[in-house]
């Protein structure tokens, strides 16, 4: 329906699969929706080494921006499947948030990243430029990327899933150890199995706009609550390359999504934010908030990952960053139960920590969205007085709420621990970055488990072990005041267990535990 | 943990009440839930701590 000439949609080559033929041998696992969640996990099951056929019933990237901001950590693991410097390469890396009420700024907030990361704290980056460079990258390791595939039908056996699959040419079957369905919020392999979403719809819409034009907007993002040119509603905007802006704008419950749809409705709404008429639409969507997941993402043989799996209202960069972040939690146990170097129940563990990962993403967005849409009554009351108090009081500012930013949850892990070790790299938490002599942390820790030894040998255990040399931001964020220190570090990067003095013992039982999802 | 101060604390508390309702003197019904919204918030600021916070919003729940 509309101009997109930023990206050339060229169509993926769809393949007569060799099922329609003959019957295929059984996958190890396959992977349902080939958007940014399926893809990436993909690329980290292929780093694992174990292959994968991945499904898909289109054969494009995604239409529009979608998921648009990429948080430092999954800049991290998109670093880590190969796409990384790409993605901060073409995005628009920005810090500061500006949000106004009616005409005038209230608050405004610099993510002021640290010194040291190789990643900034948030790009830019609309979600079919990563869909591209990581079909890219799937297409290098030679992973069976199958477009044009709908799935049909699911029939879970107790050792492995049957997929029935319709094609150009015809339906054929195919089975796999292992199914994960990343085929999004409206996943129809979870509408197969009969699975039910819990959580809160919120009666909300917005309009989700891309639009083209030359302007000299500064890399930021700004948020209005009640503008003079949005009728008492909230609007946002933000930058993306190749000079494309996003808008969202606030519609309310009783506007029709038909009507508002139109670009004869939508270009007027525009021109009010921008104050000229000297755009061109690209990419219209509306969307109804919801705070919702399945109570389980581990069902039998079949894994849910990503907005099959939970959806949240966007406006906190949880949706895209979310989905990757269970990518980071299941792709390195996924491959150990697939290769049997581990038993099936390590993925209750990805369960458990991303349904806990979910649980703090539903309540930040629940809260963002209570605020940027009160209910009438004392809701309303009070988001106004918070609104109003901002301008005058500084206390009221943190309390302006139009999303808080995708930050890894922290694990609640009960590995070994040493309080006089710093709180960043505490169990559950994700391995602060910092430079090496050579490169960076999160680079040399890859997606292997590892033992991170500063100031000591650390014990052999035929475990991979890393000595950097110990610099002064290695210090601050490992050591602390201890002098030296031992870190048991997941393939995710997740810190599993610390020690100042580890013995043998101490971190065999732990690296158990990690393999054994405890 | 500290406790929420439920005794009088107010050397003057006819005073106190009287400023309170002469704010209020003039407003309409939704100015005053307005205006009393913000004074909520800025004294939760000033109090400001969590389980002194909770113990104001269990009594003025019971006390209904």
């Amino acid at each position: 329906m509309w101009n997109l000439m930023a990206i050339n949609y060229k169509p993926f080559d769809y393949v007569a699969p060799p099922g329609l033929t003959a019957s295929e041998p059984r996958h190890k696992v396959a992977i349902v929706g080939a958007g940014p969640i399926g893809l990436a996990l993909a690329v980290e099951l292929a780093n694992h080494g174990v292959a994968c056929v991945v499904l898909d019933d289109n054969n494009v990237v995604s239409v529009g921006s979608r998921a648009i901001c990429w948080s430092k950590r999954s800049l991290e693991i998109l670093d880590r499947l190969g796409v990384g410097e790409q993605s901060v390469a073409k995005g628009v890396t920005w810090k500061v948030g500006r949000t106004f009420h009616r005409d005038h700024e209230v608050f405004s907030f610099d993510l002021l990243p640290e010194d040291g990361h190789k990643m900034p704290a948030f790009v830019n980056l609309q979600q079919y430029y990563v869909e591209d460079f990581l079909v890219k990258r799937a297409l290098d390791l030679d992973i069976d990327l199958r477009w044009k595939s709908k799935v049909t039908a699911i029939v879970g056996a107790a050792d492995h899933v049957t997929l029935t699959l319709d094609t150009p040419d015809g339906p054929y079957q195919i089975s796999a150890d292992w199914v994960v369905a990343c085929d999004g919020a409206r996943s129809p392999v979870r509408g197969m199995l009969g699975l039910d979403f819990d959580g809160e719809l919120f009666e909300e819409r917005f309009l989700i706009a891309d639009i083209e034009m030359q302007a000299d907007f500064p890399s930021e993002r700004r948020f209005w609550f009640e503008p003079d040119f949005h009728n008492g509603q909230s609007a946002l905007l933000h930058k993306q390359p190749d000079d494309i802006y996003r808008i969202d704008l606030q519609l309310g419950w009783e506007s029709d999504p038909e009507v508002e749809k139109r670009p004869e409705t939508i270009i007027p709404r525009i021109e009010k934010v921008v104050g000229h008429r000297d755009f061109k639409l690209d990419w219209t969507s509306i969307y109804t908030f919801q705070c919702r997941r399945l109570r389980n993402f581990v069902q039998g043989r079949v894994i849910f990952a990503g907005d099959s799996a939970h959806v949240v209202s966007p406006f906190g960069a949880r949706g895209g960053n979310g989905g990757l972040q269970d990518v980071d939690a299941l792709g390195w146990r996924l491959a150990a139960v697939a290769q049997g170097r581990a038993e099936a129940g390590l993925l209750a563990a990805y369960d458990h920590e991303r349904c806990f990962g979910a649980d703090e993403n539903l309540l930040n967005s629940s809260r963002s969205t209570r605020f940027m849409s009160p209910a009438a009554g004392a809701e309303r009351l009070f988001r106004d007085a918070v609104l109003a108090l901002a301008d005058r009081a500084a206390f009221a500012r943190p309390m302006v709420n139009s999303g808080r930013l995708s930050l890894p949850c922290v694990y609640p892990l009960n590995g070994d621990d040493d309080d006089r070790l710093p709180k960043v790299s505490r169990p559950g938490t994700v391995a602060p970055d910092a430079p090496l002599e050579k490169g960076w942390l999160t680079e040399a820790l890859g997606g292997e488990l590892t033992l991170l030894a500063l100031n000591c040998a650390g014990p052999d255990l035929g475990l991979r072990r890393l000595r950097p040399r110990v610099s002064d931001l290695l210090r601050q964020r490992y050591l602390g005041r201890a002098s030296q220190a031992t870190y048991l570090i997941r393939p995710d990067q997740v810190v599993a267990a610390r020690w100042v003095e580890g013995d043998a013992d101490q971190i065999r039982t732990a690296v158990a535990a990690v393999w054994e999802g405890r | 943990m500290m406790d929420l101060i439920t005794t009088p604390n107010l050397a003057d508390p006819d005073g106190a009440y009287a400023a309170l309702l002469a704010r209020h003197k003039g407003l309409t019904e939704t100015q005053s839930a307005a205006f009393n919204a913000r004074l909520i918030l800025i004294l939760m600021n000033h109090l400001g701590d969590a389980g002194l916070l909770e113990q104001a919003l269990d009594l003025a729940e019971k006390a209904r």
